[in-house]
């Protein structure tokens, strides 16, 4: 820092002074960051959230992991400055004196601007590149992604070949329905996925806007209605998950939560027809509406039905459950 | 407008409103807060009567069985009537007769000697100024209730003591006063009263639309409380549509209110920028500017350029939900995006609307306590201008999963982290300033160094937030919950709260009781971070925000919340006895310039003379000169009659050398 306006004796010996304390303050700024960066590189990053059960969600683990490192030496370093000027140059009682008149530090200002210029361009940089590597990481990509899991699509799913499965998850309030179109569009109140398996979710709403969160998949995809969201993941172990809604949706959205599973890839295959085979037998196939990317909940006769109709409008007014479902959790 | 040659002052004649002077009516026959309810009521039932009338047949909500036609015209026409009432139109009406507009004693705060002044559409900034500040207190006092609802009920997994739609209604209630009417907590209160002191100016430029700016904001407030007679709203702060739509008359209060406030802070803005650019004294120049002055100056571009945006998607909110457009419905054309985008062009700029003024306040404080110049004074301009401009081109990261242009992502990460360039020269000014410092612990300046140390894991979550795949789990989570109380909570709140210790001296002459404000600092600072500290591992272990239930596993967790929010709720209860009992009761006497501050407002008598300076002050030397060999006073404040500006003022040291 300046010491230009320090008379000229004491000039010298102030110097030096500040030297030595800058470079034992930046020397201990070094030391706390490197052990803060190893610690949670070692401790920390294999319990930070979302955990490891799928690729996406590996990625934003990796993610919060690299930001907690980057951000240490940020946060350790105001901190201790300000620990040590608190200190030093707190006034004394009875100290009626004014503090050094500096007006600013070319060198230091210049310091500091390139430095967190540094910081944003590596931040920039490596979220894009943790955005793209992984295929939108998880997120809702709009109804045509540009950065998409590979995998083969197909008309059905069988286990072994690298087929992608597509899943409808369908956001209406207050319950969350999947629709699984490579085995005849059967519906499932359950999300039950095969491990190692590219997933594609296309994520919809019938009536207003919810979001589509599978905390431990490390999927976040807003249901809007008429529009198709797409998100990609691949699931690397197999478990329950939970599914919750992350977008406010009306007085049951706290409760608007469903269950999910991974499982191996024959257990799926299994569960899904025997699933697909039931609903062809109750009727229940040929109840739905065809699948589609998106659906008007206006032209669906099945749910039309409870619409309530304002002035020849039928908007998307919810209560297809009557105010009093689902019931209090 | 001869403001210089108002006749005597009138007498003191204490609290009581009295007939003080000749021919001047009791307050009860004048016009003010008391004709403005009572205009307020009759045009809510005149609109009322007049949305059923017109709307009755076809505008019924089916679900509510409420005519929203009815209830916004009953809302606009209270609004009006309010202000008709409090005779803001007054002078309109004479112009439009012809009549000349009575010599404006108004401007002055002369006319009411007693209370009765802040009742009424008085036009002195510093009357409006304090006006604000009890208004502001007052607001801020009810959005806490309101928190305190939402922690009591998360105490348990389950609900428990509020419903989810009453809890919703809180929630909203609570998000919706905190985020429209704290915009103004600082501007309004500090901005209108200090803004014109600090750069020599005896008015502001446009002091009806200032008072207006002030009057609008207790009928929003009142509106916005109108929800709960209707049940509320089940939107939170953000009124998405479509559900906005689908909501039953509770949203229609809140479209109205936030519409309302959106423009009483476009008033403010316009007023203060125009104050700022022309009221100037002779050698305020720019760079003399203090810093305070240039964080009111950045905001009111802000509100100016933001709000409208709002105050449109507010009206077309109103028209799909009354005369059933559909803006924002996919199924017949519109896009429920569309609101997204409205909303979070102005949303975003509105977050910096609410810390920029923090910074302002700080600045000043920093410089006074620390007995130094402001380290950097160019940088920290830059610093606000930058995140002031920069607030425009980021408001996509709020819709980073939502499906919208997924591609331009990477653009609104880069956008986003770009911020923390001028925010670090925030802290850079800060961390320069305080080298070589002589600090001194008073209560601002605690303040202010725990505005420094919140804003600073604001600031860092943000950046956390910004990248895209960790916003994935973070989103909509209480992580975001937990950022943006630790920059507005912790960094607007807390540099409030500074500002309050710091210039009441100067706007009542008293002070605030200093054990009481020492262990009112100490209690809000601990347990704001044992509040919302916590929050950022709650919302990383998966709990969204704006739920009545979450799991049970993170029960512990919420109760540790909630107890420690009810205890720093008890801290603004310590603030709000300090506040009465000061004012009241106690009402200690402050010395004149009580932190030896350079600025030009602490170089007034106390409290300022109605007109501010007798003489138009001649600009010295900038602000901060602190601890400069020979520096010269801040200003003249009767330079010799005849001498105009810059011409006289003598080139000196300190910022420009």
């Amino acid at each position: 820092m300046s010491s230009a306006e320090i008379p000229a004796p004491d000039r010298q010996q102030a110097a030096e002074h500040d030297s030595r304390r800058t470079w034992w303050l930046i020397a201990a700024w070094l030391a706390l960051s490197l052990a803060a960066g190893l610690v949670i590189w070692f401790v920390w990053y294999p319990h930070l959230p979302p955990g490891d059960m799928t690729s996406s969600a590996r990625h934003q683990q990796f993610d919060i992991a690299v930001l907690a490192i980057s951000a240490a030496p940020v946060i350790l370093g105001v901190f201790l400055y300000f620990g040590y000027v608190l200190v030093v140059f707190r006034a004394r009682p009875g100290d009626d004196s004014d503090g050094t008149p500096i007006f600013g530090n070319v060198k230091v200002q210049a310091t500091w601007i390139i430095g967190t210029s540094a910081i944003v361009l590596w931040l920039f940089v490596f979220g894009t590149v943790e955005l793209i590597v992984p295929a939108g990481a998880g997120a809702g990509e709009g109804a045509s992604p540009i950065w998409k899991l590979p995998g083969a699509k197909t008309a059905s799913w069988t286990p072994g070949a690298d087929d992608m499965l597509q899943v409808q998850v369908i956001g209406q309030q207050w319950a969350w329905t999947y629709r699984y179109p490579q085995f005849g569009g059967m519906e499932s109140t359950v999300l039950d996925l095969p491990v190692n398996t590219p997933i594609t979710f296309h994520v919809t709403s019938l009536d207003v806007i919810h979001s589509f969160w599978a905390y431990l998949l490390g999927v976040k995809a807003d249901a809007n209605p008429l529009v198709d969201n797409v998100a990609y993941t691949m699931a690397r172990q197999t478990g329950p998950f939970t599914v919750r809604c992350n977008e406010l949706c009306g007085i049951w959205h706290g409760a608007m939560t469903s269950a999910g599973n991974v499982m191996s890839q024959t257990t799926f295959k299994l569960w899904a027809t025997a699933v697909q085979a039931r609903e062809k037998a109750d009727g229940v196939l040929a109840a739905l509406p065809a699948y589609a990317l998106t659906y008007d909940p206006t032209v669906i006769p099945q749910l039309g039905k409870d619409l309530v109709n304002v002035a020849g409008i039928t908007g998307a007014p919810g209560y297809y459950y009557g105010p009093g479902n689902p019931v209090t959790p | 407008m001869a403001i210089e040659t108002q006749p005597e002052r009138a007498e003191p004649t204490g609290r009581g409103p009295g007939p003080a002077g000749t021919g001047e009516r009791p307050w009860w026959l004048r016009m003010g807060a008391h004709t403005g309810v009572i205009g307020a009521v009759a045009g809510y039932f005149l609109g009322h009567w007049l949305g059923n009338f017109l709307g009755g047949d076809f505008a019924r909500s089916a679900l509510a069985n409420q005519n929203n036609v009815a209830i916004v015209l009953g809302y606009a026409f209270a609004v009006i009537g309010w202000l008709a009432g409090l005779g803001v139109f007054n002078d309109l009406f004479l112009l439009m007769q012809g009549k000349p507009i009575p010599e404006e004693p108004r401007f002055l705060g002369k006319e009411d000697s007693g209370l009765a002044k802040f009742f009424r559409f008085t036009l002195d900034h510093k009357v409006v100024g304090i006006q604000y500040l009890f208004g502001m207190v007052t607001y801020f006092l009810t959005g806490g209730l309101f928190a305190m609802a939402i922690r009591t009920e998360l105490l348990s997994p389950s609900y428990h003591i509020i419903g989810p739609e009453q809890y919703l209604m809180v929630v909203g209630e609570h998000g919706t006063m905190m985020m429209m009417m704290m915009s103004s907590v600082v501007l309004g209160p500090f901005g209108q009263y200090f803004g014109p002191l600090m750069i020599g100016s005896k008015r502001v430029a446009f002091p009806r639309l200032e008072a207006l700016g002030f009057w609008l904001t207790p009928a929003a407030y009142v509106i916005l409380l109108s929800a709960v007679l209707f049940g509320g709203f089940p939107t939170g702060w953000t009124g998405y549509e479509p559900l906005a739509t689908q909501a039953t008359s509770g949203m229609d209060a809140y479209f109205f209110a936030f519409g309302l406030m959106g423009i009483s802070m476009i008033l403010a803005g316009f007023n203060m920028i125009v104050t700022i650019i022309n009221y100037r004294a002779p050698g305020m120049r720019w760079s003399r500017l203090p810093m305070f002055v240039w964080s009111m100056f950045t905001v009111s571009f802000l509100q100016v350029l933001a709000v409208p945006v709002l105050v449109g998607a507010c009206y077309m909110g109103l028209t799909d939900r009354t005369f059933q457009t559909a803006f924002f419905t996919n199924q017949l054309g519109g896009s429920s995006f569309l609101y997204q985008n409205l909303f979070w062009f102005f949303g975003h700029p509105e977050v910096y609307i609410l810390a920029l003024p923090g910074f302002g306040v700080i600045s000043e404080i920093i410089s006074v306590f620390c007995r130094k110049p402001l380290f950097g004074y160019k940088v920290s301009v830059a610093g606000m201008l930058g995140v002031g401009v920069l607030s425009f081109f980021v408001w996509q990261h709020h819709l980073f999963d939502s499906g919208i242009n997924p591609d331009m992502r990477p653009l609104f990460m880069l956008t986003t982290e770009l911020i923390s360039i001028p925010t670090g020269f925030i802290f850079l000014v800060a961390m320069g300033t305080f080298w070589k410092a002589r600090i001194r612990f008073s209560i601002p300046m605690l303040f202010a160094l725990a505005f420094y140390f919140n804003f600073l894991i604001g600031g860092i979550s943000g950046v956390f937030l910004s990248d895209v795949p960790a916003d994935t789990t973070e989103h909509g989570s209480f992580f975001v919950m937990a950022h943006f109380h630790y920059t507005i909570m912790g960094g607007l709140i807390f540099a409030f709260m500074g500002g309050v210790y710091y210039w009441l001296p100067k706007m009542f002459g008293i002070k605030l009781n200093e054990t009481l404000g020492r262990i009112h600092f100490w209690t809000m600072f601990i347990f704001f971070n044992t509040t919302f500290l916590p929050l950022f591992a709650l919302g990383m272990l998966g709990m969204p925000r704006r739920v009545f239930t979450y799991a049970r596993n993170l029960e512990t967790l919420n109760d540790w919340v909630s107890i420690s929010a009810f205890l720093l709720g008890g801290s603004i209860l310590i603030f709000l006895i300090n506040f009465v009992m000061s004012m009241t009761f106690w009402r200690e006497r402050a010395a004149g310039n009580p932190w030896r501050a350079r600025s030009l407002e602490w170089q007034l008598s106390t409290p300022p003379p109605p007109e501010n300076f007798k003489r138009v002050p001649v600009i010295l030397a900038g602000p901060y000169d602190y601890g400069v060999p020979n520096a010269l006073p801040v200003a003249d404040l009767s330079p010799p009659p005849g001498v105009i500006g810059s011409a006289y003022a003598p080139v000196t040291g300190g910022l420009e050398g």
